[in-house]
């Protein structure tokens, strides 16, 4: 391979390389008005009332392109996520990425043309960003970083800390596929067809609940790294409640479940990168399950639980043989069994 | 793979759940196999059962098993100059007398996680200018991926890679720990993944020298609770059989192809076990002609006896003398965040299912 068709230190040296990096990049992340070719993005001031929420992430995954998606589409996504988490309504993102000595071009190409489509769907442009270039080894191909701003109005009060007692858990669809595509990719297994990441932005799913049932819907969250157990952990500690799951209600593709069997891994510890936990007033669940379900990225919605006053454990799981027992966050990170 | 499904729908699992609740005779059950630990513990089958069925953990974790001096040993050889150690993943939270490997590796030692023994040639061809040394735990289930992995790096005339076996075969302890009759079993429901290999037959022995019920079982829910229905009836009759309820994937005489591979590349050689000592003929050592590819000729290191951690259970849980929440340790000082022995740390370890999946 020649120097043409990599990623050199030169791209990272500020010159001519540098610029021509950039316009590679321009050519698939437009950006807003040529804004991305400026350090800093301006954005009008949000309307009277509405207040702006901030958040950033960083995307470290191997493999980087994956049955489903790729980090781009990864590092899009999952800053989108964040924003619409805290009910907000994604207005900008900006794009660093930190890029491997030797990454091929194409790959890279391929990666920025994930990320301009991504943020083109979700209607959410990137508006600024910056490159930097790493000798071979320092950095794993490539680490993207993403940070996004966005928009919530006067009326809207989501939060981690916000469930109440009698609340019920509802899940958007089914979980650990994106774990599980992951971690089968990285263990070289050719899992069967339809195991795919399921990332994607959810935004519009979101917006549109809370347009919906206005007040009705108390804490949202994104169960990511840790799964969907670590992120009940979490909700359930910032709203000082207890958590109790049923097994049975739990919605998992037979291919992530037999893959899981396979090597070992529990879908309630893996990532997910388009779902989201919704912790919702008891009377309206019904309702909300059906819009859902009548939006794609919710086709698989189900109750899965049940928010109680805390006792001595925090999040509890209801087997299918009727035994009950503690649901622990992950600890570490999960690993395929030897045996 | 789909066909796993069914074998969890509560349709088959709670009629077979009901039968082991009218069962009258009070038995010990103890299940071999790691993952039939953790299993059991996800289903929340303890505080379904009566309380005179009892199960119990036996030596079937390849983690937990490992010798203390081994674990040294393999922190010890990924700390030499111009060497990577590889190894599965659980292996580098196992606390050494020194810390674990991963904690080695802060420090600068060499290692990679690896899903397959394959990996590791990779990591041989990729860096030429080191020693990779993998590092192999457990049974008949994963050996003959080694044994194909030597081969494949004889074939492909590698002069840097080596193995360090600490692999173990299956019926030779328990042997072991059936001698103890403090242990009182009735029944061992045995291990679908090593009778794979194996074959079903290679259990026979325990129901015909101490008079044991004995059940090959699979890892779903129904595949376990069929094991241990089986295992009851046998129990209640009085009757010391081996049955097999894992015909789907288990034959009598296992899979021949993968026994060849065992023998071409291993011979029985005598292992350390932790919790039960020194055990003749109950490890596999690689043979004279592949000696090239062993570490322990290549690098002419000798297993230094090393110190289990003061207070840890380890070796009482592995030999079924204790459930894990009977250790002083449990839960106080050892923890999935501080594991002070492998049991802790293996996701086939008896004390990290108690504590991960604690009942209510």
């Amino acid at each position: 391979m020649n120097n043409d068709n990599i990623i050199t230190l030169d791209h990272g040296g500020g010159g001519q390389a540098s610029r021509e990096l950039v316009e590679l990049l321009l050519k698939h992340v437009p950006g807003q008005g040529g804004q991305c070719l400026q350090d800093a993005a301006v954005l009008a001031a949000p309307g009277p009332g509405q207040r702006l929420v901030f958040s950033t992430d960083s995307y470290i995954v191997d493999p980087i392109f994956f049955p489903g998606g790729d980090i781009g589409a990864l590092a899009a996504h999952g800053t989108i996520n964040d924003l619409a988490m805290r009910g907000a309504r994604p207005i900008a993102l900006s794009l660093a990425m930190i890029l491997e000595e030797g990454l091929p071009l194409a790959d890279l190409e391929r990666i920025a043309k994930s990320i301009g489509e991504a943020s083109a769907r979700a209607a959410v442009p990137i508006v600024t960003g910056d490159t930097k270039v790493a000798p071979r080894g320092k950095v794993d191909k490539i680490f993207i970083n993403t940070a996004g701003i966005g928009l919530i109005d006067a009326s809207v009060d989501i939060g981690a800390d916000k469930a109440q007692a009698g609340d019920v858990v509802l899940i958007s669809g089914t979980i650990g596929d994106h774990g599980v595509t992951i971690m089968g990719g990285r263990a070289g297994i050719a899992l069967r067809g339809d195991l795919r990441s399921d990332t994607t932005a959810l935004h519009y799913f979101v917006a549109r609940l809370i347009a919906a049932f206005p007040g009705a819907i108390h804490t949202l969250r994104d169960p990511t790294r840790g799964g969907v157990a670590t992120a009940l952990h979490e909700l359930a500690e910032a709203s000082d409640l207890a958590i109790e799951v049923e097994e049975e209600s739990l919605p998992i593709r037979p291919s992530v479940r037999s893959a899981c069997a396979l090597l070992g891994l529990d879908p309630l510890w893996l990532a997910n990168e388009g779902k989201c936990l919704i912790i919702c007033q008891s009377d309206k669940a019904a309702a909300i399950l059906t819009e859902m379900r009548l939006m794609p990225e919710g086709r698989d919605a189900a109750l899965i639980g049940r928010a109680k006053p805390y006792q001595s454990s925090r999040v509890t799981l209801r087997t299918l043989l009727g035994g009950g027992r503690i649901l622990s966050p992950l600890r570490g990170q999960p690993l395929p069994r030897i045996c | 793979m789909k066909y796993a499904d069914e074998y969890r729908d509560t349709a088959l699992a709670l009629p077979l759940l009901r039968e082991l609740q009218a069962v009258k005779r009070p038995m010990r059950i103890m299940e071999i196999c790691g993952s039939h630990t953790m299993a059991i513990a996800k289903s929340g089958l303890r505080q379904v059962l009566p309380e005179h069925i009892e199960l119990i953990s036996g030596p079937g974790c390849p983690v937990c098993v490992t010798a203390q001096s081994h674990i040294d040993t393999m922190i010890e050889l990924a700390r030499q100059p111009r060497t990577r150690l590889a190894t599965f993943g659980d292996m580098f939270r196992v606390p050494g007398v020194h810390g674990s490997l991963s904690a080695a590796m802060a420090e600068g030692a060499k290692a990679a996680v690896v899903y397959s023994p394959i990996e590791a040639l990779e990591l041989a061809r990729r860096h030429a200018d080191e020693e990779i040394i993998f590092f192999a735990v457990g049974f008949e289930t994963t050996a003959p991926g080694v044994a194909a992995t030597i081969l494949a790096a004889k074939a492909a005339g590698l002069n840097n890679f080596s193995v360090f076996s600490s692999h173990k075969t299956m019926p030779a302890p328990l042997h072991a720990l059936l001698s103890d009759p403090n242990l009182a079993l009735d029944g061992l429901l045995c291990p679908g993944h090593v009778a794979a290999i194996i074959g079903a037959s290679a259990f026979q022995v325990f129901c015909d020298d101490y008079h044991l019920a004995c059940c090959v079982a699979g890892f779903e829910l129904a595949d376990l609770l069929s094991g241990l229905v089986m295992l009851a009836r046998r129990i209640s009759a009085g009757e010391a059989r081996l049955d097999n309820a894992y015909e789907r994937t288990v034959s009598w005489l296992g899979n021949e192809r993968a026994q060849r591979m065992l023998v071409e590349v291993f011979e029985p050689v005598d292992m350390l076990w932790r919790g039960l000592g020194m055990l003749a003929g109950s490890g596999l050592g690689l043979r004279d002609k592949y000696r090239e590819f062993d570490a322990a000729v290549r690098f002419s290191f000798s297993v230094a006896e090393t110190k289990e951690p003061a207070g840890c259970r380890c070796g009482d849980v592995i030999r079924g003398a204790i459930q894990p929440p009977a250790c002083p340790l449990f839960r106080r000082i050892c923890g999935p965040g501080n594991p002070i022995g492998p049991c802790m740390v293996s996701g086939e370890g008896a004390c990290a299912a108690w504590f991960a999946h604690a009942p209510l």
